[in-house]
């Protein structure tokens, strides 16, 4: 049990999500967690805006379940399948964090400077969430998939657009951390 | 109960991705500072495996429940989109520290400010559809 409750290991879990994607591709389906995103646009009738989401999404009521799923396996791996243990991370990394204004990091999954209640007040906190929605649902459509769709799926498939876009996201994320979150914060 | 499978992959995806920390704010923060080599392991072990498994269906070992090839999507060809997409995705999963997948996970977790992050990606993705003839591809 103290297996499970532990966090797991990277040469664990790197393979079982290897496992996800081959299970949506033995079901005929792809694996890409972004895809729904425009789904639901088209739901809520972004097609009167826009030919982009004209589309039978209805097709797509089968990765709505997968988010859903999603949400309710986040549920039971906190509720169920963990025990306290924080993060571990790299020391350096949490003087890092400390001096830039991060307390507690590692012992909660997202800092609560950005995802607490009392952030979310603050200007400046409701401000870094939505943009930070707004470059990632703009740019995992303009960029054609997300971690998942490009970096698993498309690079397993040896696909050159997805070696391309995900040094694109790794030129943005490393512009991110490196150069903005410091002057942020 | 033709989902109740897809279902089950997603709660699957969402208990390994919160075991393996990967939708940990701190753990992406860790990569792009290249001060653990824990994400690199797992996106590194997925691929190999993932590359090993669609190898090995290739030459249709594997095949998919109604009994067809396994088929991966070809990927639009061109750079420009990638590159410029790709950057724009990169800079908000290392600001909010979470891809899409994660982001609904998360939800799970009892991170209740995510639904201001999805609500701002689903229109980040709106914006992207009305815009998308005038941009470069």
């Amino acid at each position: 049990m103290e297996y499970i409750l532990n966090p797991w290991p990277w040469y664990i879990t790197g393979p079982l999500i290897a496992l996800v994607m081959a299970l949506l591709l033995y079901f005929g389906k792809t694996f890409g967690m972004s895809s729904n995103l425009r789904t639901m646009c088209s739901i809520m009738g972004a097609g009167k805006a826009a030919t982009f989401f004209n589309f039978n999404w209805k097709e797509q009521k089968w990765n709505l379940m997968v988010v859903l799923g999603a949400i309710i396996g986040g549920f039971i791996a906190t509720e169920y399948l963990s025990n306290d243990s924080a993060t571990d991370l790299n020391p350096t990394t949490i003087v890092e964090l400390q001096n830039m204004g991060f307390e507690d990091s590692g012992t909660t999954l997202v800092p609560n400077e950005m995802y607490s209640i009392e952030a979310l007040t603050s200007t400046k906190g409701l401000l870094l969430l939505i943009l930070g929605g707004l470059l990632v649902g703009f740019g995992t459509r303009y960029a054609g998939g997300c971690t998942s769709g490009h970096a698993i799926t498309g690079l397993s498939s040896l696909q050159k657009p997805s070696l391309i876009a995900v040094i694109g996201f790794f030129i943005g994320g490393l512009i991110m951390t490196n150069f903005i979150l410091p002057l942020i914060f | 109960m033709k989902y109740l499978k897809f279902l089950l992959v997603g709660i699957f995806f969402g208990i390994v991705l919160v075991k393996s920390e990967a939708v940990s704010w701190y753990r992406i923060y860790e990569m792009f500072r290249f001060q653990s080599f824990h994400m690199y392991g797992i996106i590194g072990t997925a691929i190999a495996t993932g590359v090993l498994f669609l190898q090995i269906s290739k030459k249709g070992i594997i095949k998919s429940i109604k009994g067809a090839d396994i088929f991966v999507p070809k990927k639009e060809k061109g750079i420009t989109r990638y590159i410029i997409g790709g950057t724009i995705f990169g800079l908000g999963w290392a600001l909010i520290g979470a891809c899409p997948g994660p982001m609904y996970i998360l939800l799970g977790t009892g991170v209740y400010s995510m639904i201001i992050v999805i609500v701002a990606a689903l229109l980040g993705t709106f914006i992207y559809g009305v815009l998308k003839d005038k941009l470069p591809h």
